[in-house]
């Protein structure tokens, strides 16, 4: 870490990434932003954040892609470049903490990808000491979901579930990511017992979906941004073990909290297990 | 060589998996994905950039599975264009280098 810099040690899903910066009040930004993620491990990888005045939130697409071993991110508020060989990068962005959002999440995808893990468009919770995740389109009822869970469940995220690769199955971990809650989740996490899609319904139903099926809705909602034939092969090659491994089903669901009954007493096996 | 002779092959900027008897293939490029019935794999399979389509459907469609040799071979050119236009696979008429693993 280059001299005056300051960093804070951000631990998302188990893997501290130190971020550093010069500029004592962006550190007190990340300092708030990912309070409860703050971490004394080890750093794993390290982030140098040098900010610019240019640049607004920008609705351009992101672009990552490899030259050489380095990795290359860049949308229209922000540039990064990170080596996953020595574990360092750069960002070039702004103070906007939304732009800070972006480059975290994508650096763990791509590190999640290499890992076997992935980053979900999915509420997860902890309910009884495991976690269910619940996925779909836009306005599906993520949200709706976690603001109906009883006061005994755990958040995990409203938003962007966090997944990795355990001894028998998946665990989902908490993020800081918020969605419509803007409520971060809690940093813990729990083995997964189910992934829900979910569509509204007259009435609570749960219906199994076929293995393509659901890999075809995996994929659809992985949050994934690099044009890499080598990662994709192994997003696939996740996605699929992931199904074999984690009950998949569609939950259609009337908006009331007697769908988290139906989430309790589901006790499912996966299609291909 | 018929002049009509067309040549496919698998692009290098896909990943495929087999799952349940199905193909699942994904587009690195921009992410689309497809999932390919019997049929469809076994053509996507048998893509090897010098086998003519023709002889594909002969060898590996009207062999496997019964149906009409011309009705299988339009339907074929079809689910040809179709992931050619995606980019999943590469159509000439001339033999192409095999791109991709099976």
């Amino acid at each position: 870490m280059a001299a005056g810099r300051q960093a804070a040690c951000v631990e998302i899903g188990g893997i501290p990434i130190a971020l550093s910066t010069n500029d004592e009040s962006f550190l007190d930004l990340l300092r708030q932003r990912y309070n409860g993620f703050l971490s004394s491990s080890l750093p794993e990888f390290e982030l140098e954040f040098d900010l610019t005045r240019a640049g607004i939130v920008s609705d351009d697409d992101i672009q990552v892609r490899r030259e050489g071993g380095v990795w290359l991110i860049e949308r229209g508020d922000f540039h990064a470049r990170w080596d996953p060989v020595t574990g360092r990068g750069t960002v070039r962005q702004n103070a906007n903490p939304y732009s800070l959002d972006s480059v975290l999440r994508i650096l763990h995808s791509l590190i999640l990808a290499e890992r076997g893990g992935f980053l979900l468009h999915a509420a997860s919770a902890i309910c009884d000491g495991r976690a269910y995740l619940f996925s779909g389109v836009s306005g599906a009822g993520k949200t709706t979901t976690t603001r109906l869970a009883p006061a005994d469940i755990t958040l995990l995220t409203d938003e962007i579930s966090y997944l990795r690769p355990n001894v028998d199955g998946y665990s989902a971990f908490g993020t800081p990511f918020a969605g419509e809650l803007a409520k971060s989740g809690e940093n813990c996490f729990a083995p997964v017992s189910a992934l829900f899609f979910l569509e509204k319904g007259p009435e609570n139903r749960v219906d199994e979906l076929t293995s393509t099926e659901a890999v075809r809705r995996l994929m659809r909602n992985i949050l994934f941004f690099a044009e890499d034939r080598s990662l994709v092969e192994k997003l696939l090659a996740t996605a699929c073990d992931f199904v074999a491994k984690v009950p998949i089903r569609r939950l259609t669901f009337y908006p009331d909290e007697r769908v988290w009954d139906e989430i309790r007493n589901f006790q499912g096996v996966p299609e291909h297990a | 060589m018929p002049e009509d002779c067309i040549y496919i092959a698998r692009s290098s900027a896909i990943a495929a998996r087999a799952l349940a008897g199905e193909m699942m293939v994904m587009n690195s490029a921009d992410s689309t994905f497809f999932t390919l019935n019997q049929v469809a794999t076994a053509i996507f399979q048998a893509a090897d950039g010098h086998t003519p389509l023709r002889e594909i459907v002969r060898n590996q469609i009207c062999e496997q599975f019964d149906v009409d040799p011309e009705q299988a071979l339009a339907d074929a050119e079809q689910f040809v264009a179709d992931l050619s236009a995606h980019g999943i696979l590469l159509v000439s008429n001339q033999p192409l280098a095999a791109e991709t693993p099976r």
